[in-house]
């Protein structure tokens, strides 16, 4: 590693991420185990997320490590005008580990940059969150065997996911082909189009789901959220266009799986959730056991 | 200072030993100044500014008694002035011609446009990767978005 912290999905070179993976797997067959015995690990959240907290501190807790934290802002000494430079030095000392998620971009390499011990980006605003495309990669490797030659087909808000993007990024090492499907105002941006284009990287974009979840073997949901649209009307003409039933699913391919970073809005109807294909739950279980396998590796421990 | 040639001769040739920062544009002539420190050395300095060019429309000149940079220092000024001309003086003589180049990286010079950038909200060195030259684009070392020409500010 070239450092001991992991911001961004691009710290970790292929064989780096593929060693993750193979270690997720490790704990999911033996989560349970004594490894962080002894080690804090901070989870400092500066604004609210359920499931990655949660999911961290499961994965400390099953490995015998303690936690210490908080879970906003508001009950954190940042309510009386401390720096994030004071804090991280501050919490620096009573951890092993410092987990961090907080709005402003970039604030995580800072972090990084100020604390002695290894630090996670658990999300920096709009910027980078790794865990989550790390756990993505486990789900699509265990349901698939391989991360090479599959179709990925993306849908929703492709313009402000940051999950899309950095999963984008991230298969894009693999030779992957990619179907985009968003209303007009939430489409790929160009920069990440430019990118598959230089890298001779197969793309289509389109506004019809069905024509093209035929032949993906990942469907990659988003939700599409009201306020991204500045014009309401948009909203309410589009945002029925991507919403997956069960019915849609009777042709597709019998290893497709369905992903989708969670929490959910209508974007998935419950009717899909008894389908085989529905893989959102155990994806998001998947992040206990790849964030173990993130934890021990940046701890030297495995 | 005194010479007697005539005044076009006197901006390049005025010093014994030392640089001349040629074709700066005008509007960043104290951006320049700034970013080189010499506000703050004591060695002899004249500049012009508002000078007419032929190629730049108005230019500015510097002149620094006694003083060499090296290329690392010198290519700070790229994203300001990033035509300028460097004649290195020794004895009167122009003994050599420098121009400026991009370099790789940029630390503490400019601004980045993301206003949810922490290094808009803390006391943080700026720092970015130059990702394309010309036109200008650079990629913030922290929020990893693109700070590209138009939007280019320094601090």
């Amino acid at each position: 590693m070239k450092t001991r912290s992991l911001v961004s999905i691009d710290d970790l070179n292929t064989a780096e991420i593929m060693k993750i993976l193979k270690l997720a797997a490790e704990f999911e067959k033996n989560p349970v185990q004594d490894i962080l015995h002894g080690k804090v690990v901070a989870t400092l959240f500066f604004e609210p997320s359920t499931r990655t907290r949660l999911s961290f501190e499961s994965a400390v807790n099953k490995l015998g490590g303690k936690v210490i934290g908080f879970t906003d802002a508001s009950s954190s000494s940042v309510s009386k005008g401390e720096t994030l430079n004071d804090t991280i030095r501050t919490v620096n000392n009573y951890a092993d580990m410092i987990v961090m998620r907080h709005p402003i971009e970039g604030s995580a390499r800072y972090a990084s940059e100020i604390a002695t011990v290894p630090v996670i980006n658990a999300g920096d605003g709009a910027n980078q969150h790794p865990t989550q495309t790390l756990l993505d990669l486990y789900s699509i490797l265990k349901t698939q065997g391989s991360l090479d030659h599959l179709n990925i087909c993306m849908v929703g808000d492709l313009k402000y996911g940051r999950t899309v993007h950095s999963l984008l990024m991230a298969m894009s090492r693999w030779s992957t082909s990619f179907n985009f499907v968003a209303p007009e105002e939430l489409k790929m941006p160009d920069e990440y189009k430019l990118y598959l284009d230089n890298l001779g990287l197969e793309y289509h974009e389109t506004a019809d789901l069905a024509s093209v979840i035929d032949n993906a073997d990942i469907i990659y949901m988003t939700r599409v959220q009201r306020e991204r649209f500045s014009d309401p009307m948009e909203y309410e003409k589009v945002k029925n266009a991507y919403v997956l039933y069960d019915h849609m699913l009777s042709g597709t391919k019998p290893g497709m799986k369905i992903l989708h970073p969670l929490p959910r809005v209508n974007e998935i109807n419950p009717d899909v959730d008894a389908n085989d294909k529905a893989y959102y739950f155990e994806q998001a279980l998947n992040g206990v056991y790849t964030r173990q396998a993130i934890i021990c590796t940046l701890l030297g421990l495995k | 200072m005194k010479s007697t040639n005539d005044p076009k001769q006197l901006l390049v040739s005025a010093i014994e030993t030392g640089t001349v920062i040629d074709h700066i544009p005008a509007s960043t002539l104290f951006k320049v100044i700034k970013i080189l420190g010499l506000d703050r050395i004591r060695n002899q300095i004249t500049f012009g500014t508002n000078l007419d060019s032929r190629t730049d429309g108005k230019k500015a000149i510097i002149k620094i008694a006694g003083k060499f940079f090296e290329d690392d220092d010198i290519n700070r000024i790229a994203l300001v002035a990033p035509n300028a001309k460097l004649n290195i003086i020794k004895d009167y003589q122009v003994i050599e011609k420098r121009v400026v180049s991009v370099p790789d990286t940029i630390t503490a010079i400019a601004k980045c446009m993301n206003p949810k950038c922490i290094t808009n909200f803390e006391k943080v060195t700026t720092r970015f990767r130059v990702v394309s030259k010309k036109p200008v684009a650079l990629k913030c070392h922290y929020c990893e978005k693109i700070t590209d020409q138009e939007r280019l500010e320094i601090i």
